[in-house]
């Protein structure tokens, strides 16, 4: 064998094995993180935490049951806020839009997904909490919510256009007007991948910190009803880590194993169960 | 409603023409209204949001104008505000993230399109796309009490004596800074990178593929020297979308970079990024030219988002739209 | 139909979350000074457990931002360790009244390797170190006020305030009254532009950042380095004695104002005259509005600012904070009557 050869057939190893490295390295630092987390986290994960108030700054002990109920409830809103529109929206997209309406709103649903979340923050502080002149759980709700509907849109829209046109079809040959077309025959039929994105969005909008720092705002008690500020999850991680108390330190790293857990438990149930058979899969 | 069975296409049926009355109440145009109005939300709340941007950043704009851009001094008590630091550190981070991170996407996706079985590609995949999942806070905690402390004590330290004539690399490690921010950043924008990058991969036609091994090249020489050149459109796209997402990044980046205003040669410097600024000095930026100075900020961050998302949008669907791709001239 | 299950669940859902409020409680939000943030915290508390239908909602954002929100009326008082300017209260749509609660001191905490005895401070390294003229540990500056205790050649690393601080008013206002280039160069303020150092955010993050960073040197509220640990120095006053803050020097650099405190309460305690005074202590105050358009809410602020003013005061000394001198208590008891 010629050295050329050689050469050629010895880059050829290296250079392959060196993208399986690269491969294992960036799928190895998730289970690095969550190994971590679950090591840090777990130790102090108990009843207690789960289930108590914040105790005085300084002072040991308390938990965090406040702001995992917060997040619950911006959740909640979120969901309500940005689902319907995005839902809706996204069947406008696939069945009936006509030229330019369509485009317009497809591109700002994609311009809309890449808006960094503090410039969200900033715009939902504007819009909800200077007119009201409160902080509130809803103003963190209409900020999480607004990140949502671009994702939804375009997940929904993708997933109608995904069912063959046979179905459409016949439902017409029965005598079925456009909108039971799609009401009973075409959503049922989408509605696994739609669910799928809608959970996935609420997902990724449960970690966002940044918007809720002036919507939300924080709260060491229960927050009732929804015109009141709210703790949260993320935002709780925020301080507490950048704080100087051990104990603060702790609990941060038992919060952030209860979000990670929450998101990745989320994630890995909606892609590995609900996505068989849709396009999902495919990528 | 009665049809007659003489309809042409299966898709179109004949009706009789319904009165105007019927026609704006029908059942159809009411579900089309409907759902017009929530794609038209979505316009408005757009349009919103860019409007109170520009509106509440006109006092800062009209007094600095462009010389905001070169501006070096970040001063709220003389009111004297300047967005180069910020730009300065957004770019900086940005820079170390996509060297980091471009390498090492584009690597492991090369792996995962050409020689990992189609199992393993997609179950790494998925492994990849939960990465992406994982919260901001949750880097800036990892980053913050695992990162800064190696940063500081062990690798901060080999660069220097390493490295250390370069400029990069000077000054005292603090742990946190520029090149922190940056370590942090590309961890998170690596499954964008991957993810993006292996599709278009897979999008090039097998032939390519096929013509290069039947004339003699290697493995790696047929995806280095065809495959990776015609899908290298869509890597740039996937690049420009790992951009996107690094300059918006805020939580990890304001935990781990230093907050300061300062623009340094040093990679170990501390730093401000445009997103950090905002999650700091928001909330408490008292007079209206400190917030609109603020305000303006966050436009900026806003617009150079918006531009590289639509530039990467469309390079990824210039390379993936394409059926039997030939390498572009 | 099983949309309709959905549905009528969400429907619940919303329900329980909406009327969870319960009905007679009395919900206040307020915003402001990390400074006082341990003992606020606690006596918040304290309240709440004996006012059971009260809750004080008190987020430490930093003075900056409890002025801003409370310029907003998103919150419904303040709190900051630097009194508000007169631009400020101009903004304001009702007057807004200053009521001192505690005095607090801000100290030099430090983490220098290998050094743990209490280290002297002169004002010339302190401006020297915060204007980035003293870079080492080692330097005359701080050398020759620590005899006998070996500095190493370390560099050192300024930690300041990232966000609007009274704190970091404080301090800047002791800086420009003992160093005219700091006066000129960088003035005093609850944001300035810091010539170096690192920023963090609140007394907590600079705490924090001290803590983990060798060599570091920043400013906290006394309690901030008591509660972590954390050493910090001795600072020369204007007779020339190094001295420790404690309950005992700070309460003597409030007692020369106290008798001739203005009547908006507004003043500086920084570098004052005294054997043994702590020369950058400070009065930190509650911003109230004079009016309240909730009547209830009027009532508790007026009730908990009586309680912390006699009762609350007990519990300042637990968390190395000064009590109020008399004059200052009997003025404001006075005062609270203003408030409508």
């Amino acid at each position: 064998m010629s050295l050329r050869m050689v050469w050629r057939k010895s880059l050829n190893v290296f250079m392959l094995s060196l993208t399986g490295l690269c491969a294992l390295l960036t799928v190895s630092a998730l289970f690095f993180i969550l190994g971590y987390l679950v090591w840090n986290g777990g130790k102090d994960l108990s009843w207690s935490f789960l289930t108590h108030l914040p105790a005085p700054v300084g002072e040991p002990g308390g938990g965090m049951a406040n702001a995992i109920v917060g997040s619950l409830k911006l959740l909640l809103l979120a969901a309500l806020f940005g689902v319907p529109i995005g839902l809706l929206g996204g069947v406008y997209l696939a069945e009936f839009g006509g030229r330019t309406v369509p485009f317009l709103v497809r591109y700002t649903a994609d311009l809309m997904n890449g808006v960094p979340s503090i410039v969200m923050g900033i715009f939902a502080y504007a819009l909800v909490v200077m007119p009201m002149h409160h902080f509130s759980t809803l103003a963190g709700g209409i900020a999480l919510g607004i990140m949502v509907i671009p994702t939804v849109l375009r997940n929904t829209e993708s997933f109608l256009r995904d069912v063959p046109p046979a179905l459409r079809e016949g439902s017409f040959a029965l005598g079925a007007n456009k909108w039971k077309m799609v009401a009973t025959v075409v959503l049922p039929a989408a509605s696994r991948g739609i669910l799928t994105g809608v959970l996935l969005a609420l997902a990724r909008v449960a970690g966002e910190t940044a918007p809720l720092l002036f919507t939300a705002f924080g709260n060491r008690y229960w927050s009732p009803g929804w015109l009141q500020p709210t703790s949260s999850l993320p935002v709780v991680i925020y301080t507490y880590a950048t704080g100087p108390y051990e104990d603060w330190h702790r609990q941060a790293w038992a919060a952030g194993l209860v979000l990670l857990g929450l998101v990745l438990v989320t994630n890995i149930l909606v892609r590995a169960f609900l996505t068989r058979g849709t396009a999902y899969e495919r990528t | 409603m009665a049809t007659t069975p003489n309809a042409a296409t299966p898709t179109e049926f004949t009706a009789p023409p319904r009165s105007l009355l019927r026609r704006w109440t029908g059942a159809d145009e009411i579900a089309h209204l409907i759902t017009l109005i929530a794609g038209a939300a979505l316009l408005l709340i757009t349009a919103l949001l860019v409007y109170q941007l520009w509106i509440l950043s006109a006092e800062a704009r009209t007094k600095f104008g462009w010389s905001f851009f070169v501006t070096k001094t970040w001063d709220p008590v003389a009111g004297n505000f300047g967005a180069l630091p910020f730009i300065y550190g957004t770019v900086m981070t940005s820079a170390v993230a996509l060297l980091i991170a471009v390498p090492l996407g584009v690597g492991a996706a090369i792996f995962l399109a050409e020689l990992a079985t189609p199992k393993l590609s997609s179950s790494l995949t998925f492994v990849s796309d939960l990465l992406a999942a994982v919260p901001s806070v949750i880097y800036g905690l990892l980053g913050v009490f695992l990162l800064v402390p190696l940063m500081r004590t062990t690798i901060q330290p080999a660069l220097k004596k390493t490295l250390g004539f370069l400029p990069l690399f000077k000054g005292p490690s603090y742990g946190i800074g520029f090149l922190t921010a940056g370590i942090v950043l590309a961890i998170m924008i690596v499954p964008f990178v991957l993810s993006v990058s292996r599709e278009v991969l897979l999008a090039v036609p097998r032939d390519q593929r096929e013509a290069a091994l039947a004339l003699g090249a290697t493995k790696w020489e047929s995806t280095w020297k065809v495959v990776v050149p015609a899908a290298r459109i869509g890597i740039f796209g996937s690049v420009f979308l790992a951009l996107a997402r690094a300059l918006g990044e805020t939580m990890a980046v304001t935990m781990v970079i230093g907050n300061n205003p300062k623009i340094a040669a040093s990679l170990f410097s501390p730093g401000y990024s445009i997103a950090a600024v905002l999650a700091n000095e928001f909330p408490e930026a008292t007079g209206n030219l400190y917030l609109s100075a603020l305000i303006e900020l966050g436009l900026v961050l806003f617009l150079l988002t918006f531009v590289l998302n639509g530039l990467a949008r469309l390079l990824i669907l210039v390379t993936t739209s394409r059926g039997s791709g030939v390498l572009p001239t | 139909m099983r949309i309709v299950k959905v549905l009528s669940l969400l429907a619940v859902l919303l329900a329980v979350a909406t009327f969870s409020a319960a009905t007679g409680q009395v919900l206040l939000n307020a915003a402001g000074a990390t400074f006082p943030y341990p003992i606020y915290s606690k006596w918040f508390d304290l309240y709440h457990t004996s006012h059971s239908n009260v809750q004080i909602n008190y987020q430490s954002i930093g003075s900056g931002g409890g002025i801003r929100q409370l310029l907003d009326k998103t919150v419904d008082f303040g709190a900051s360790d630097g009194p508000m300017n007169d631009e400020q209260l101009k903004q304001a749509s009702v007057p807004i009244l200053h009521f001192p609660t505690v005095l607090g001191a801000a100290i030099p905490a430090y983490n220098v390797p290998g050094v743990q005895a209490e280290l002297n401070f002169t004002p010339e390294a302190l401006s020297g170190i915060f204007l980035g003229k003293v870079t080492k540990w080692n330097d005359p500056l701080i050398a020759s006020a620590n005899p006998g205790v070996k500095l190493p050649g370390d560099d050192i690393v300024v930690v300041h305030r990232s966000d609007g601080s009274g704190t970091s008013y404080i301090w800047t206002d002791y800086l420009s009254k003992v160093n005219p280039e700091w006066q000129t160069k960088v003035g005093k303020g609850t944001s300035v532009n810091w010539p170096v150092g690192l920023g963090g955010k609140g007394n907590e993050g600079v705490s924090a950042l001290v803590q983990q960073t060798p060599g570091a040197i920043g400013y906290v509220e006394l309690i901030y380095a008591i509660q972590n640990h954390m050493p910090y120095g001795k600072v020369k006053n204007s007779s020339g004695a190094f001295i420790k803050a404690d309950l005992a020097s700070v309460s003597a650099a409030a007692a020369a104002a106290a008798k001739f405190i203005p009547d908006d309460f507004r003043v500086s305690i920084t570098n004052p005259e005294g054997k043994a005074v702590y020369p950058i202590a400070s009065f930190t105050w509650l911003l109230i509005p004079s009016k309240f358009t909730d009547t209830a809410k009027r009532d508790v602020v007026k009730d908990f600012l009586k309680w912390a003013l006699t009762d609350g005061q007990q519990y300042c000394e637990g968390l190395a904070y000064a009590k109020l001198p008399k004059e200052v208590v009997a003025k404001e008891m006075k005062a609270i009557a203003q408030i409508q």
